[in-house]
């Protein structure tokens, strides 16, 4: 039992870690919540669907299911981090340097634009992800453990594997740091920050969209507000973390996954939800900087 | 004669760039026809609006200077504004149900409207769960109605005062937090306070909700009907305006915009920041109270449903599109976002996505609100 919970909360988590990895990089760099960034995984978990449903109507996935899937994957997360960039380009580029609430605001606004984008253009009923992937696993110690969910865990361990190495080793990466340090110090040593900070949603939207698709496969049911409270959640791991923290928001999305899962099995399911807001709460007002990160002095 | 043609194929370069990208990314959710029809709409568009600039701009410019002479002409003193009450007053006798319905929740909304602007306006601290404070006014009157029988004029006192003091028991750890993490302190609160509504089965009634709340009587006299509400409604609206304006203009009111302009420098000046902004939210949930319980003796039946993330949206839209901190600017917001979809009804499936787009055009071409004249804050 227990270890099944464990088990199950590592899937959610690292699913959540994903998605907070998009929000930890975009507010190391720009200190803005971006709201909208639960949206653009709900994007990727509708735009696997489709893009899955548009192979097996042409007969690839028939063809060689492991090829559809991965082009499937490819796709999603071209499609989704066009979005992003386009969301950043449109709606918080203007406001780079209006008062601080404003980027905050028109995030809301887009994230109710794309909401209802989706629910117009796609139905407001759920959407089923087609059975193509076994549900097969295998049970060790009584604790069931599917290929999907191995899968998940193994996929996203090696995404944040390589985003790790990318942000410290690559020019980009290190770019990205400079400009998260200090946007006008970067840009004097001849880093492009709009481009920076361009790549920067790239690679966050590119994130929520594997969470995204992942997610479609795992539970088999898509609606349009599934992004409000993943992001809600995602965010949580990411202030649990330490934000602006790379490594904090993956260990803050595993221990907030573990968190809901073992709090719903023991304490109550009802208030699974409420379990996120909770630790937002209590982490925002006992240590802000969160588990990993470290106290900043406010500059005046 | 070249550096005209260069001018033309650059714009054309330009609208295509972009309607061709936007049918990109819209072609996946509706197929490729759609996003063809797409791409053909955009760019004509965009070439007119482009074309049409040149002689456009004049004339906008032209209409914004006889705007201002308008304006001029009218009286310094600012007091007769208050004679926009006379038509609210007459609305029952010239009007169908409907429109008195449609009256009655706009006289509400501008209530919390009000309320969420003297945390949000005046003091600059971003409120995204203000529903909370709605919530628990509306859920405790119609606890104290329903359960203890308790009628409107003692009810509304207790339950305004319950919601006060929820206010500030919340803000007393959440002050300590400011911006953007304050904000999301706020709907963190917001969705507990619903999620806890939904799920406490024994003592709000989970998602059926309370039903069978009773309407108010004045003297002897049920304020049953539709009108009788009205002016109840309208009366309390009022008293908000009255004693907010008369706040606003007090100490405490300076201080909060002093705070909210730069608060080191209030800090400086010996403003206990903490103290005032305990104020605010205190002072803001009590109109959220307020509103909370009229809204639950007009619809006799509350849910959690009423009280969503969304609606929280909705209230801080009203404050924004009319002008942070302006009480005319959102009065003129909460009426316009509670008539507008009543307008709209028959385009309801695009409401929200018109809403939406609204929010991010507003921030970007005109962040002080449609009425709002200074420009807020400067970033902190």
């Amino acid at each position: 039992m227990l270890l099944q919970q464990l088990i199950n909360g590592l899937t959610l988590g690292s699913v959540y870690a994903l998605i907070a990895l998009g929000y930890t990089m975009v507010y190391g760099i720009l200190e803005l919540i971006n709201f909208a960034h639960g949206e653009i995984y709900m994007l990727g978990a509708y735009l696997g669907i489709i893009i899955l449903g548009f192979f097996t109507a042409v007969g690839l996935t028939a063809f060689s299911l492991p090829l559809a899937l991965g082009l499937t994957l490819l796709l999603t997360v071209i499609f989704s981090a066009s979005y992003g960039f386009t969301v950043e380009k449109i709606a918080y580029r203007p406001l780079r340097s209006a008062p601080k609430l404003s980027p905050l605001i028109s995030a809301i606004g887009v994230s109710i634009f794309l909401q209802n984008y989706v629910m117009i253009t796609q139905g407001a009923t759920d959407k089923v992800f087609p059975p193509l992937v076994s549900s097969a696993g295998v049970t060790v110690l009584s604790t069931r453990i599917t290929f999907l969910q191995a899968s998940i865990i193994v996929v996203s361990g090696i995404i944040m594997a390589l985003l790790h190495a990318f942000i410290r080793k690559t020019r980009t990466g290190k770019a990205m740091r400079a400009v998260a340090q200090d946007k006008s110090m970067a840009s004097l040593v001849g880093i492009n920050t709009d481009t920076i900070i361009s790549i920067t949603f790239i690679i966050g939207s590119g994130l929520a969209a594997v969470a995204g698709l992942m997610v479609s496969m795992y539970y088999g049911l898509v609606n349009y507000f599934i992004g409000y409270s993943a992001g809600i959640k995602a965010f949580t791991a990411a202030v649990l973390g330490g934000i602006g923290n790379i490594p904090g928001a993956m260990f803050g999305g595993i221990l907030l996954g573990l968190i809901e899962s073992l709090g719903s099995a023991y304490i109550s399911s009802e208030y699974k939800d409420v379990y996120a807001f909770v630790i937002l709460i209590l982490i925002l007002l006992i240590r802000p900087s969160g588990l990993l990160g470290r106290n900043t002095e406010e500059k005046i | 004669m070249t550096a005209g043609s260069g001018r033309i194929r650059s714009m054309l370069l330009r609208s295509g760039t972009i309607s061709l990208w936007s049918a990109l990314l819209f072609l996946p959710f509706r197929g490729v026809r759609a996003a063809v029809v797409l791409f053909g709409v955009l760019f004509f568009a965009m070439l007119s609006l482009n074309a049409s600039g040149s002689w456009m701009s004049p004339l906008m410019s032209g209409a914004a200077s006889v705007g201002r002479r308008m304006t001029a002409l009218l009286p310094k003193d600012r007091r007769y504004l208050y004679l926009l009450v006379l038509p609210a007053l007459i609305v029952p006798f010239s009007a169908q149900n409907y429109i008195i319905d449609v009256a009655v929740l706009a006289g509400i909304y501008i209530i919390l409207a009000l309320g969420l602007n003297v945390v949000v306006g005046y003091t600059g601290l971003l409120n995204l769960g203000f529903v909370a404070y709605y919530a628990i006014g509306a859920y405790s009157f119609a606890l104290l109605n329903t359960r203890l029988g308790i009628g409107f004029w003692s009810a509304m006192p207790i339950a305004v005062i319950i919601t006060t003091l929820s206010g500030f028991l919340f803000a007393i750890p959440a002050l300590r937090l400011k911006g953007d993490y304050l904000a999301l302190v706020t709907l963190g609160f917001g969705e507990i306070v619903r999620i806890t509504l939904n799920n406490w089965d024994s003592f709000t009634n989970g998602p059926n909700g309370i039903g069978g709340i009773t309407a108010p009587h004045l003297a002897g006299m049920s304020l049953e009907t539709l009108s009788a509400y009205y002016y109840l409604v309208l009366f309390f609206a009022i008293v908000t305006v009255v004693v907010i304006g008369r706040v606003q203009r007090s100490k405490i009111g300076r201080a909060w915009i002093a705070l909210r302009e730069d608060e080191i420098a209030a800090l400086a000046m010996g403003i206990p920041a903490i103290r005032y902004k305990l104020y605010s939210v205190s002072f803001g949930a009590f109109w959220a109270g307020m509103a909370g319980c009229l809204f639950a003796a007009k619809m006799r039946f509350i849910s959690p449903e009423s009280f969503t993330f969304m609606e929280s949206v909705l209230i801080l839209c009203m404050v924004i599109l009319g002008g942070l901190g302006s009480v005319g600017g959102v009065i003129a917001g909460a009426i316009i976002l509670v008539i507008l979809p009543e307008v709209l009804r028959e385009v309801q499936m695009y409401r929200m996505l018109a809403l939406g787009a609204g929010i991010v055009l507003l921030m970007i071409f005109r962040p002080q609100g449609l009425f709002g004249g200074r420009v807020a804050s400067s970033r902190r």
